[in-house]
């Protein structure tokens, strides 16, 4: 585990030994990936390209402001360019070939393109609303209406 | 329950803004990227093909999207497609793309670095051919 991963463990404020743990739990040469979010303890867990603070993808980039534009910022996230055994790892579990891939309530959501898709036509609010989130686009469109 | 996409999240001129230090990041990676000899498009060539055989589209555009990441001139690395299909009929979001990324299992593991994907049956695409914009490169692309 790299120096750069432990920093990113911190700042997100997840518990570092417990993932070190889902890793060591994984069998032999795979990673287990349904430990790795679930132990991250959020509603919404994204395997990403660098941090949400310094994304080093556009893709990456693009579901980080999505999420954020509807208030979410506080979601789990993992640098897959610090560990090539998780960015295999998670490619292989969900049967999908790139990087983001978002996961809600320990679920595979889909990528940028499937989080873009759900953000137009509403649907984010509604699977967001399902998480316990109440995404801060609702109150806007309430205050459109009252002015 | 409408977004007002005016002001939404894919204003990218915004993500420019604050991109600055994107440009800093290393983003070299030739070597996974494949160049191409005279006019020659090998890539999107094999996409176009297989994505035809497998799925009998009605309308597909294969979009070479390398030019807006920092790879070579000629590089086939980034792509998106624009499919329309039949196939994608009572077929689940997720499993469309996957539809996608099946027909091009060969090209994802070798040569494309990223792909997007907009995957409609014939019905989605009468309704809406928005196809949005990719965003932009955060130095990655080599990585």
């Amino acid at each position: 585990m790299s120096f750069i991963t432990r920093q990113i463990f911190r700042s997100h404020g997840t518990s570092f030994c417990r993932l070190a743990f889902a890793r060591m739990l994984s069998q032999e040469g795979t990673v287990n990936i349904d430990a790795m979010v679930k132990d991250a303890g959020k509603p919404i867990f994204v395997f990403m390209k660098g941090t949400p603070e310094a994304p080093r993808c556009g893709f990456s980039n693009a579901v980080c402001q999505i999420l954020r534009f509807h208030g979410v910022d506080n979601f789990g996230t993992f640098d897959v360019l610090s560990d090539d055994d998780v960015r295999q790892g998670v490619k292989d579990h969900t049967n999908w070939p790139t990087i983001p891939q978002v996961f809600f309530n320990g679920e595979f959501i889909g990528g940028c393109d499937i989080m873009l898709d759900m953000h137009k036509n509403g649907e984010l609010i509604d699977e967001l609303q399902k998480l316990g989130i109440r995404s801060v686009l609702l109150d806007a469109e309430d205050g459109d209406k009252k002015s | 329950m409408a977004l007002k996409f005016g002001r939404s999240v894919y204003q990218y001129a915004r993500f420019a803004k604050v991109n600055s230090f994107a440009k800093s990041l290393p983003c070299s990676g030739a070597s996974i990227h494949s160049t191409v000899m005279g006019d020659e498009k090998p890539v999107e060539t094999a996409i176009r093909t297989k994505l035809t055989e497998a799925l009998k589209p009605q309308h597909l555009d294969v979009i070479n999207e390398s030019y807006m990441h920092n790879v070579p001139k000629g590089t086939e690395s980034h792509f998106k497609v624009v499919i329309v299909s039949t196939a994608f009929e009572n077929v689940k979001r997720l499993q469309k793309h996957q539809l996608v990324h099946k027909a091009l299992e060969e090209e994802l593991e070798s040569s494309i670095h990223a792909l997007s994907i907009v995957a409609k049956t014939p019905k989605e695409w009468e309704t809406s051919q928005d196809v949005g914009q990719s965003p932009p490169c955060r130095g990655g692309a080599g990585l």
